[in-house]
This record gives structure tokens, C-alpha cells and sequence, in this order.
């Protein structure tokens, strides 16, 4: 075997030392090296396909990703040449990651979903030569921005379907580069060995470009030293081994996805499943039981509310059950975690909850193996944060982002706060400016923003920090807190802080709110958009025999204002308990006519609000809610799936919503 | 856009409707009428309602027996078929109503598809072991390439009646393509669907015309996705065949502008 003779002719001592380990590699090709040399056996990638999970060892992965690097080869791809890697989450995709790092390229990941327009910014930014793609979905796309992208060269596709008949000369079917590949392996059983031996740490791994919440992205720059410094920090952190199982579901374009599916499965040796498609993750996740899961706040808020929903559908007695023990769980769960002090008679109790409730819950959700979890990318509201950890599982917060190659805080076990982000590790020093902003300097620091040195300059001072446009501060316990981001935090005209970000997590929790933007800098009071979460509504709407033909109609529901109006009432008195807080109480707020949409710009691609964009295309909309007026009309523009775009026009109710009284500090006491 | 130079070639007529004539009672629902489909070519049937566009179908599947006209397939005459003899022959539908075992999940009602091609009795598969067993992992796993095909995974285990209908109408076309059939006929795929619903659909009976090579004969009231995906169009009125041809010689036709927009006398 081709791969056989290559780690002999890179290793001539042969032995497994550990000097010459994965510990020892600096770029993940030489990892795969030795992967494939000290567990060969141990699998490395799953695929559920035709229903049934398939599995690739160690040794077989080394073997596709040479045949991919002998395919891209002969393509003509060559040292320093990018190769665009664009799908959901395959394994073909992963190991063409490996195999342009093998050949010195550089893979840039995009997102699956983006229109044509937005990676057409991409393509021709990156100057990428090369991509490869999922199916004729992705091909379409890059066949319609060919001709803008002069430097795009050749296009290579995993699934054939549908393509059959595309005669452009560009297009490779995958299968048949990986049969050209072979050849090319056993014709120069030495070059991919070669090639990998020529890479080094501090070369350039990756790029990534982030959706970034305001402008156009930005492509961030990683070598190999930042990528696996940290992942190798964080590794020893946590503990982790090589049998991890981890569900690769999130955009691979995404740095958290990159760092959990890819630099940590090669840092670590563990297995990385991919789902059988996007909508059937969850159940895969069931399936396969990781014990080591990462996930967007939204996923798990996606999870509760699919919960929520079912247990509403329950018989009676199991509602009263589950709700029973979710009490006992939210009193003790927590402490129990921690390992803290806890009564006989609770603990009990919570073992009883474990066999009625909370076990049951774990297996339905894919949850009971997992050691680790952690939540990241966006804050996450405590009582959300808090359901999970009560159950038993630990789910931790992390704070990171593309520029520090994830993994800047972690909370250590032990010592989880809901409103914090846990201590910077090793190797990660942190300081907070006066107007709060922070800013960091570690190992994983990201080389510069690809072609955009200015932005680089501004990110980047010359000895190495870097701003992170959060706003935070440390505790007596040296634990960090994330506020929002440093340009959103504002105040209201009576000089109280206004935190939106906050505000509209508090809101977010209850299941019928799907998104909120919260307005109020520089205003007397604030105020609320909200997006109704359609599932959830929709059951609750089913159960009051109430009619509706559309989003638009349930969302301009009365009774559905009546149900969203409870809420933010509910917030309201939880923030007047608070003094620091109860100025922020909801004075007004609307329910949205449409859901914020990534294709219209509100979104970015992670799912996060671009507060701006919001905030001036419902400029009349925001207005009214100022007025006092009781209806705001609105005209916007729409993107449909299919690309075309529309105008919908509409008019909202406002609704007022009573304030609780503040209850000062001496009233409490 | 599918290049005409390498897509399968529409080949010789394999299934032949001569003369066909069916009435019920008083009314006329077929009078003499005439048709051909050839082999990989994807023929559309439209017309206005009650111009007898289902009982054509009815009768190429068996369904109805026509009181005069004679039906060929691939050369040899058919009279008298019975439905089930027509899906051993290859010839497999879907309704306008969906027909499927609502209680059933989605995989179940695809395997039923297969039923036509098991070889085992009743008795063996009841023992399911040995030769029952294996063939049925050959059932399934052909059953799981058309789900992935369709693009059905994450509904596979969910029972047919909880689904969405424009899901309903996929599951029912994967029942019909479990057949292997050699013609696919299919009466309005895309009744009741939405604007995204139906271009999935037009992307699945173009691939499925591609991949596997299969006649498709479908009916369809949607004029933008008939002109779009058939190579033929056959125009039927009041029971008679009124054009057939090409979608943009039928287009212009004027009989066929007089059928659906009526004419001035």
C-alpha cells in the first residue's frame, strides 16, 4: 500500500515514539500520518447512508484523502492554491479539507446556504481556483457567478445526481478524481508523503470567512500553530481521549464546527459522524450518543421547545410528572453537577427523577452519553442554560470566536455559573479596557484578515492583542462575563444601562418567542420586536381551535398578542426584582409580520440579529413604537427560497404592556 | 438545462393506445382516442376538466377496460388487463388523491411497492428466515436508495398519515418508483402544492426520467411546469385527442387555445 511505504519513508525509525506521535505533528496531514500508523483500526468518520450508519477507519481516511490530493494533483492544484469547500456536512467535504492541506493549499469552507451573490464575494476575494461541492444545488450556484469569478477554474462535485447532463468542461464528478487519484498514488507512491512533509506549524491552514454582523466578511486567516495550540489547550482542559463521539451537524464553514468535527477529532483521534441530511440531525444525534456535543444556544433552544411541545401534548399524568420533577430538578440538579452538599431526602428525590423524568428525557434527546457540551457563539439565557444543567447534563458556556480559533474561556466543572463564561485557559491572558471592551493575546491569536490589512491593523495591535468588540468584566472569582457587544451596549435617556442582548434572551426563552430586538438606546423606555416561534404557536393556536391561514394572520393574532403580552409581562417583573435591571422593563412591542431571514440580510448566517439592518428597514415600524400611535405600517422587501424577491406589506398592532413597580432594595429586605 | 446530445434518446412506442373509447352509461369519457408513448420520453396529458384525462390513465393501467380501441405494450396486445398485470409489466401510477396506507410509516408504504417483485410466498416471509430474510434486505436496500433519491430520510420512520401533503404526494411517487416500473404514470404530482413544492417535484421527475431512464406519462393542470418538463404534450377535449406534439407547437395551437379559453361563434 502506497500510504504504507510513504510513513516508512517519512518515519525511517519507525517507531512509535512520542516524540513522533500526533503529539508531536504540526499540521494535520502529519497527524493523519500517524493516526493511521498507531490506531489504524479505531474509526475515524461516520456517514449515515441508505439508513444505515457506514464507518471509515483511520487507515481508510489516510487512504481517500491521498486518493483526493493524487485527484486534486492532477487537476493541476498546486502549493498556496485555495480550494472552496461548499456542503453540508459530508465526509468527502472533511477529507478534502485534509488533502488540500496536504498538498500546501489552503481550504476555505463556505456556507451551504449562502445565495450565489454572497460566494461569488467569497470566490473572487480568496482568489480561489478550486472548489468542491455537495450536488447540483451548490453546482447551479457557482455556474451562475462562473463568469465573475474569472480565477475559478474547476468545479468538483460529490453527489452526480442531476448532473448527469451539465456538459461544462469545468465540471469533475468526485468519484472518478478519486479513481484518477488511486492511479496517481501507486504511479508516485512517495508524493503525498512528500508533500505533507514539506508543510510546517506555521503555515496557513485555513480560511474562514465570518458572516460578521455588519459589512461585508471578512476572511480570518489561521495557520496551523494557532489552530492546534488551542485545540490542544482546550483538550487538556477537558480531559478528552480519543473516544469522543462527536455529531459534525453545524455549518463546516463555521469556526466552532471546524475546531469540534476537525481540529480536535485529528489533535484528539476521535470519531467525527456525519448526520444522513440536515433535517434528520436530531435523530441522529439520538442514535449515536456523543459524548462530546457543541452547539449554538439556539439549537438548544430549539430542543426545549420540541420538548415543551410534547410534553403539552402529554397525558395528564405525565405532565404533572415531568413537571414535578423538573422543580426538583431545578432546585438541586445544578448543585448536584457540582458535586456541592446536598440533603439525603433531595437526593433521592432526584434519583427517583432520574428514573421517571430526567433519564428517559437524556435517551429521547441523544444526551446521556455526553461528558462535555458546551454552548457558544451567542449568550445564552440562565433559566435555558440551567434546564439543561439540572438534568444532569453538563453543559458548559465557552467564549470564543474565528480570530482566537475558538476557545478563549471555558467554565471548569465544578465551578459553572450561569451568567459567566467561565476562566481563561492556559495560555489565553485577557485584559478589559475602561469602556469595558475586551480584548485578548494567546497562541491561537489568528494570523491577520485575509487581503485587508487595514482591518487587520484595527483588530491587531502590533504586540499581539486583539479586540474582540465585547463588552465584559471579571468577577472576584476571576470568572468572565460577556455583557453584548461593545458597540451595542447603550443607555437609556434617564442614564440606566441598556444591555439588548439581555433583554431579548430573557425573551427568547419562552418557546413562543422564536426572535426579539430589543431597541431603547437613547430612548425613554424600551421597547421589543418579536418573531413568533411558528412551531410552537402553531400547536398552541391547534389547542385553542384558533383559525389562521399564514405566519402573517397568526402573527397579527389577537389572542396570540395575549400570549406574547404574558410574557413580557413575566419578564417585566423579573427585571423590576432587580434593581440594576428594572429600567429595562418592555414598555411596548409588536409582533413581525414575517420571521427575520438570513436571505433578506436581518440574519447573519449563524442566526444572529443585525440589530442595524433591523432596525432601518422597520425604521417606520420602530418609529410607532415611540409614537404612542397603536398601529405601525410597513412595506419590505422579501427574498423567496427560490431567489425572487417580493413586497409585503402589512399593518401591526402595538400593544402597551404594564410595567411592575420597582421594588428597592430596602423593600426586599 | 439537460443537453439533448447525451440524455437517454427517446426511442420506438412501447405502449400503444389505438382507437380507445370508453363510456359510462350516457357519457363519453374516451371517444377513439389515439396514443403512443415512446420509450424515456416524458409525456404530458392536459386538458380541461372532464376531458378525460384520468380514465385515459385508467385504462393504460388496467383500471377500466376501454369498449373499443386495442392497447399494444411493447409490441404485444394487452386486452382485458387487470392492474396488478399491468404493474408486473411495469407500468406503475400514482393517484390524484393520494393512495397510501395512512396508518403506515413512510418506509412501510414504499416496501409495499416491492411486493410485486418478491419472490417468497406469504408463508416464508411470515417465518422470515434464511431466503425470506435476505431477499427482504435486498428490498430494503433498494427501497433506502429511493428514499435517499426522494430525499425523505428524516420521514422515514413517521407514520404517512402525520405528513405535510406535498410529502404524501413523494412518498406516493417513491411507492410507484419501488416498482421499478418501466412507464410511470402520474395524475397530478402537483395538485395542492406550493411554488417550492412543485419545483422539487419537477426536480424529481426529471432525475428520476434521467437516472433510471424511466417513461413517465403524467397528467397536470400547472401549464408553466408542463411546458417545462415534457417533451410531448398530448391535449385532450370533451374525450378526444385535439393536439399532440411538441410543447410549443401545442402551445399555439388554436384548437387547443379554443379548448381552454372557448372561442366566439
Amino acid at each position: 500500500m502506497t500510504l504504507a511505504e510513504a510513513v516508512v519513508a517519512t518515519d525511517p525509525s519507525g517507531a512509535a515514539t512520542a516524540a513522533s506521535g500526533p503529539d508531536a505533528a504540526d499540521t494535520f496531514p502529519k497527524m493523519l500520518f500517524e493516526h493511521a500508523r498507531i490506531r489504524p483500526e479505531r474509526p475515524a468518520m461516520r456517514e449515515k447512508g441508505y439508513g444505515i450508519w457506514q464507518s471509515w477507519n483511520w487507515a481508510q481516511v489516510a487512504g481517500e484523502i491521498e486518493a483526493l490530493a493524487g485527484g486534486l494533483k492532477t487537476l493541476g492544484f498546486a502549493r498556496g492554491d485555495k480550494l472552496a469547500i461548499i456542503g453540508d456536512n459530508r465526509p468527502l467535504l472533511y477529507w478534502a479539507i485534509a488533502a488540500a492541506q496536504a498538498l500546501g493549499g489552503v481550504p476555505v469552507p463556505m456556507y451551504q446556504d449562502s445565495i450565489a451573490d454572497e460566494m461569488a464575494y467569497v470566490l473572487d476575494h480568496a482568489e480561489i481556483r478550486f472548489a468542491i461541492v455537495e450536488d447540483q444545488e451548490q453546482v447551479d450556484k457557482l455556474v451562475l457567478v462562473k463568469e465573475r469569478c474569472p480565477l475559478l477554474e474547476t468545479v468538483i462535485f460529490c453527489d452526480s445526481r442531476g448532473l448527469r447532463h451539465y456538459a461544462q468542461p469545468y465540471l469533475h464528478a468526485c468519484d472518478a478524481l478519486r479513481e484518477t487519484g488511486r492511479v496517481f498514488a501507486r504511479a508516485q507512491p512517495g508524493f503525498f508523503g512528500d508533500e505533507i512533509a514539506r508543510g510546517h506549524g506555521a503555515d496557513t491552514a485555513i480560511i474562514l470567512y465570518t458572516s460578521g454582523t455588519t459589512g461585508r466578511p471578512k476572511g480570518v486567516v489561521l495557520s496551523f500553530d494557532n489552530l492546534i495550540a488551542t485545540a490542544r489547550a482546550a483538550i487538556d482542559f477537558e480531559g478528552l481521549s480519543d473516544r469522543e463521539e462527536v455529531l459534525a451537524y453545524l455549518p463546516m464553514a463555521w469556526i466552532g464546527e471546524h475546531v469540534f468535527s476537525y481540529v480536535q477529532a485529528y489533535c484528539a483521534g476521535f470519531c467525527v459522524s456525519c448526520p444522513e441530511s440536515p433535517a434528520t440531525a436530531l435523530a441522529d444525534l439520538r442514535e449515536l450518543g456523543p459524548s462530546y456535543l457543541f452547539a449554538p444556544p439556539r439549537i438548544f433552544e430549539n430542543i426545549l421547545t420540541q420538548v415543551m411541545i410534547r410534553m403539552e401534548d402529554a397525558a395528564w399524568v405525565k405532565r404533572r410528572l415531568f413537571q414535578y420533577f423538573l422543580g426538583v430538578a431545578k432546585r438541586i440538579g445544578p448543585a448536584l453537577l457540582d458535586r456541592r452538599p446536598a440533603g439525603w431526602r433531595d437526593r433521592a428525590l432526584y434519583w427517583l427523577g432520574n428514573l421517571l423524568v430526567y433519564g428517559p428525557l437524556k435517551n429521547a434527546l441523544g444526551m446521556t452519553r455526553v461528558r462535555v457540551a458546551y454552548t457558544a457563539g451567542e449568550a445564552i439565557g440562565p433559566d435555558l442554560f440551567l434546564f439543561y444543567r439540572s438534568l444532569g447534563i453538563n453543559l458548559k458556556q465557552l467564549y470564543g470566536m474565528t480570530e482566537s480559533s475558538v476557545f478563549l474561556c471555558i467554565q471548569k466543572d465544578g465551578q459553572v455559573k450561569p451568567d459567566t463564561v467561565g476562566v481563561p485557559i492556559p495560555g489565553v491572558e485577557i485584559r478589559v479596557a475602561d469602556n469595558g471592551e475586551l480584548s485578548f493575546r494567546s497562541p491561537g491569536a489568528f494570523q491577520s484578515y485575509y487581503k485587508n490589512k487595514e482591518a487587520t491593523e484595527d483588530a491587531k495591535t502590533p504586540d499581539g492583542w486583539v479586540y474582540t468588540g465585547d463588552a465584559g468584566f471579571f468577577d472576584a472569582d476571576g470568572q468572565l462575563t460577556i455583557v453584548d457587544r461593545a458597540r451595542d451596549v447603550g443607555r437609556l435617556s434617564g442614564g440606566a444601562l441598556f444591555a439588548p442582548k439581555f433583554i431579548e434572551n430573557k425573551l427568547k426563552f419562552f418557546p413562543y418567542i422564536k426572535e426579539a430586538v430589543a431597541f431603547g438606546d437613547s430612548r425613554d423606555f424600551v421597547t421589543a420586536f418579536i418573531n413568533i416561534d411558528l412551531d410552537a404557536a402553531a400547536n398552541w393556536a391547534e389547542r385553542r381551535g384558533l383559525a389562521y391561514a399564514s405566519y402573517q394572520e397568526l402573527a397579527a393574532n389577537e389572542s396570540v398578542y395575549d400570549l406574547v403580552e404574558g410574557c413580557i409581562a413575566q419578564v417585566n417583573r423579573d427585571f423590576a426584582a432587580e434593581p440594576s435591571l428594572a429600567a429595562s422593563q418592555i414598555h411596548r412591542f409588536l409582533i413581525l409580520h414575517k420571521e427575520l431571514d438570513a436571505d433578506d440580510g436581518e440574519l447573519t448566517r449563524t442566526r444572529k440579529v443585525r440589530r442595524g439592518t433591523v432596525a432601518e428597514r422597520y425604521a417606520a415600524l420602530v418609529g410607532a413604537l415611540y409614537s404612542g400611535a397603536h398601529f405601525g405600517h410597513i412595506e419590505t422587501e422579501v427574498t423567496f427560497e427560490d431567489g425572487r424577491t417580493g413586497i409585503m406589506r402589512a399593518d401591526l398592532a402595538i400593544r402597551d404592556v404594564g410595567t411592575a413597580p420597582v421594588r428597592h432594595a430596602e423593600e426586599v429586605a | 438545462m439537460p443537453d439533448p446530445t447525451t440524455r437517454k434518446p427517446i426511442g420506438e412506442t412501447i405502449l400503444d393506445a389505438d382507437a380507445i373509447s370508453l363510456a359510462f352509461g350516457g357519457i363519453q369519457a374516451l371517444n377513439g382516442v389515439s396514443l403512443a408513448i415512446r420509450r424515456h420520453e416524458i409525456l404530458a396529458i392536459i386538458g380541461p376538466n372532464g376531458a378525460g384525462k384520468t380514465s385515459l390513465l385508467n385504462v393504460i393501467n388496467g383500471f377500466y377496460h376501454p369498449q373499443r380501441g386495442a392497447l399494444t405494450w411493447k409490441g404485444v396486445p394487452r386486452r382485458r388487463m387487470r392492474p396488478h398485470e399491468a404493474a408486473a409489466l411495469g407500468i406503475s401510477r400514482t393517484f390524484q388523491n393520494v393512495a397510501l396506507f395512512r396508518g403506515m410509516t413512510t418506509l412501510d408504504n414504499i416496501m409495499t411497492g416491492r411486493l410485486t417483485r418478491m419472490r417468497r410466498n406469504l408463508l416464508w416471509q411470515a417465518i422470515h428466515i434464511g431466503p425470506a430474510e435476505k431477499e427482504e434486505l435486498e428490498h430494503r436496500r433498494y427501497v433506502e436508495r429511493i428514499i435517499d433519491f426522494l430525499e425523505i430520510e428524516a420521514i422515514r420512520k413517521v407514520p404517512v398519515g402525520q405528513l405535510a401533503y406535498g410529502l404524501q404526494k413523494r412518498v406516493e411517487l417513491a411507492r410507484a418508483l419501488a416498482m421499478e416500473p418501466e412507464l410511470l404514470l402520474l395524475d397530478e404530482p402537483m395538485a395542492g402544492m406550493n411554488v417550492e413544492e412543485k419545483e422539487d417535484m419537477c426536480r424529481f421527475i426529471l432525475d428520476v426520467n434521467d437516472e433510471f431512464g424511466t417513461t413517465i406519462a403524467l397528467i397536470e393542470h400547472d401549464m408553466g411546469v408542463v411546458m417545462d418538463i415534457s417533451d410531448r404534450v398530448a391535449v385532450l377535449d370533451y374525450g378526444r385527442k385535439i393536439a399532440d406534439g411538441p410543447p410549443d407547437t401545442v402551445r399555439a395551437d388554436p384548437a387547443v387555445i379554443a379548448a381552454y379559453l372557448g372561442v366566439e361563434r
